[in-house]
């Protein structure tokens, strides 16, 4: 993204914000709330349109109009809040909207092992290890149903995936969990945006941190050369004004 | 953590229970009703109880489905009103032949089905206020239609719907048809799929780009479609149409569903389960007949069943919507 801006009314969301994601890059976006880490992400997602500047995927110039051109270039979002259907199993739930059908016209019949077929692949190549798929979500751990929603987005075989605060309301041991499976995420191929409030996930898995902070970027750091105090520090402005109580 | 393990133990054990505990109802009931009223196991009150839970379990399965997607009718008992005097003036009146007049009336009924769901899915009005006035609405457009007469005397074609099938009764035949097709769509596709997902999490399925109100509107068309048809099954048991038929109904058909198990907040239940449910209540009306227990207190014992049901099968099954 090159020279990216938003504003709503007269707030300036974004300004001019220069944001890159290499192939096989996971990159930790930080910034304080209302820094314009949710609206540089729905730009992505196709859920907002930037006012200035312009965006690149593979070196060329492209136009998101909306969540479903996103996903077709190969941008999956993972939401913070959950968009699991508790009560449907493990298979259903990654294949909601787009379950595998017989070929019988209108019917729409669905084919169950077809799916569940699809769903351990997907399982295995997170590692996730999961006793019955036919459970209700509901009575998965956290960890694993977040593990479920990254499968979904998994499912689409997406070349980015946006992950909004994916181990917000985790147990710790579960937060280690999804972190092992950024980590599955990248080695298959697929570059990451993480969002997290919590500076040690974003530091134990990203190889380079984006700091933004009242829409504007002001850290690119690549992950190994810089200190969670350091970026405590960009984020909430404290180098240009020492004298801030940090 | 300790009570929300506590609280999915609990959800997985009343899942697992939500047959059963309809199933054991129900078995207690038959050995119950035996023992108190010999009259009970006599082949002519079975006859007489299929063809009467027919009628009930005709209705529950679209309320069933309704349910499932997290709302409610409480339009059917009117709509069989509508449904059944709509086919007999197309017949008597209009001089229609029999399955037009059948088509006829289901089609009325797929109407106000329709005029239910585009009020919950586009309006966005709850499913409880829409369905409240189409109660309202459905037996005064009966009670005009048929100025507040009873149609009676239908050709002899009408009266095989209510004929039997050596000891079977052709209305129990139907039903069972109906419960079998509804039951795969419930399993087997995408439709039914999404019927239980929208119960589930609403949310969820309109962001994955599911038409989720056209899963909505198709529920109460189904509903309405149902009321008319046990509608155009009264009419050939009674060999009349009366306007005040099918009253209270509602109340029957979801006791049905909430006896057999269908969670009320969506998302969870089955038709063998709402099956299970009509009958049980059927059998609790005949055998209070049997006993010569006035039909008031009839009214009571059915509102206390509803009641107790709902104590028993709502605790802990609770979704985010």
């Amino acid at each position: 993204m090159k020279g990216v801006s938003k504003r709503f009314g007269g707030v300036h969301a974004l300004e001019k914000v220069d944001f890159s994601l290499g192939k096989d890059e996971v990159v930790g976006l930080i910034g304080d709330n209302g820094a314009g880490k949710s609206t540089l992400i729905k730009m992505l997602a196709g859920v907002y349109r930037p006012d200035d500047g312009e965006i690149l995927f593979e070196g060329r110039q492209v136009e998101i109009h909306n969540p479903k051109e996103a996903k077709s270039l190969g941008i999956e979002t993972v939401y913070q809040e959950l968009a699991l259907v508790d009560n449907l199993d493990i298979p259903a739930n990654i294949f909601l909207g787009r379950e595998p059908t017989f070929r019988i016209p209108w019917l729409g019949i669905i084919d169950g092992q077809e799916m569940e077929r699809h769903a351990r692949q997907i399982l295995e190549r997170l590692k996730i290890k999961i006793n019955s798929m036919h459970s209700p979500v509901l009575n998965l751990s956290g960890g694993q149903r977040q593990a479920v929603a990254i499968s979904r987005a998994l499912y689409s075989n997406p070349k980015v995936m946006i992950m909004d605060e994916p181990t917000a309301a985790l147990a710790v041991k579960e937060v280690n969990k999804v972190l092992d499976l950024i980590v599955q995420l990248k080695k298959s191929g697929v570059s990451v945006i993480f969002i997290s409030h919590t500076l040690q996930n974003t530091f134990s898995v990203s190889d380079r941190v984006v700091i933004l902070r009242k829409g504007q970027k002001v850290g690119d750091i690549a992950t190994d050369k810089t200190t969670p105090d350091e970026v405590v520090k960009l984020m909430v402005g404290a180098e240009e004004a020492p004298t801030g109580v940090v | 953590m300790e009570t929300t393990g506590r609280f999915k133990l609990f959800i997985g054990a009343a899942n697992r229970n939500r047959i059963l505990f309809p199933f054991f109802s129900l078995i207690t009931l038959i050995v119950v009703s035996a023992i108190v009223s010999p009259y009970f196991l006599t082949v002519i009150n079975i006859k007489h109880l299929l063809a009467q839970v027919a009628i009930v379990a005709v209705l529950a399965v679209g309320e069933t489905y309704v349910i499932l997607t997290g709302g409610i009718d409480l339009a059917p008992g009117s709509l069989l009103a509508l449904g059944g005097a709509a086919t007999a003036a197309l017949i008597k009146w209009v001089g229609l032949p029999i399955p037009i007049g059948i088509l006829g009336g289901l089609f009325i009924g797929a109407l106000a089905g329709a005029a239910n769901g585009l009020l919950v899915a586009r309006v966005r009005i709850p499913s409880f206020i829409v369905t409240l006035a189409m109660l309202a609405i459905g037996r005064g457009a009966t009670l005009v239609l048929t100025n507040g007469r009873p149609i009676t005397g239908f050709p002899h074609g009408v009266s095989v719907i209510a004929s039997y099938i050596g000891p079977i009764p052709v209305l129990i035949i139907i039903v069972f048809v109906v419960y079998v097709l509804a039951q795969l769509v419930l399993s087997y596709t995408k439709l039914g799929r999404y019927i239980y997902a929208i119960g589930g999490n609403e949310q969820a399925v309109r962001i994955v780009g599911i038409n989720v109100n056209r899963v909505k509107l198709f529920v109460f068309i189904f509903s309405g479609v149902c009321a008319a048809l046990g509608g155009i099954m009264m009419d050939a048991r009674l060999d009349s149409a009366t306007p005040t038929a099918g009253q209270g109904y509602e109340l029957d058909a979801i006791a049905a569903s909430v006896l057999g198990g269908v969670s009320f907040t969506g998302g969870v239940g089955s038709l063998t389960g709402t099956f299970m449910g009509a009958l049980i209540m059927t059998i609790l009306g005949n055998l209070l007949n049997l006993l010569g227990v006035a039909a008031f207190y009839q009214y009571i014992a059915k509102g206390m069943i509803l009641i107790i049901a709902a104590i028993s099968l709502s605790r802990g099954v609770r979704y985010a919507k």
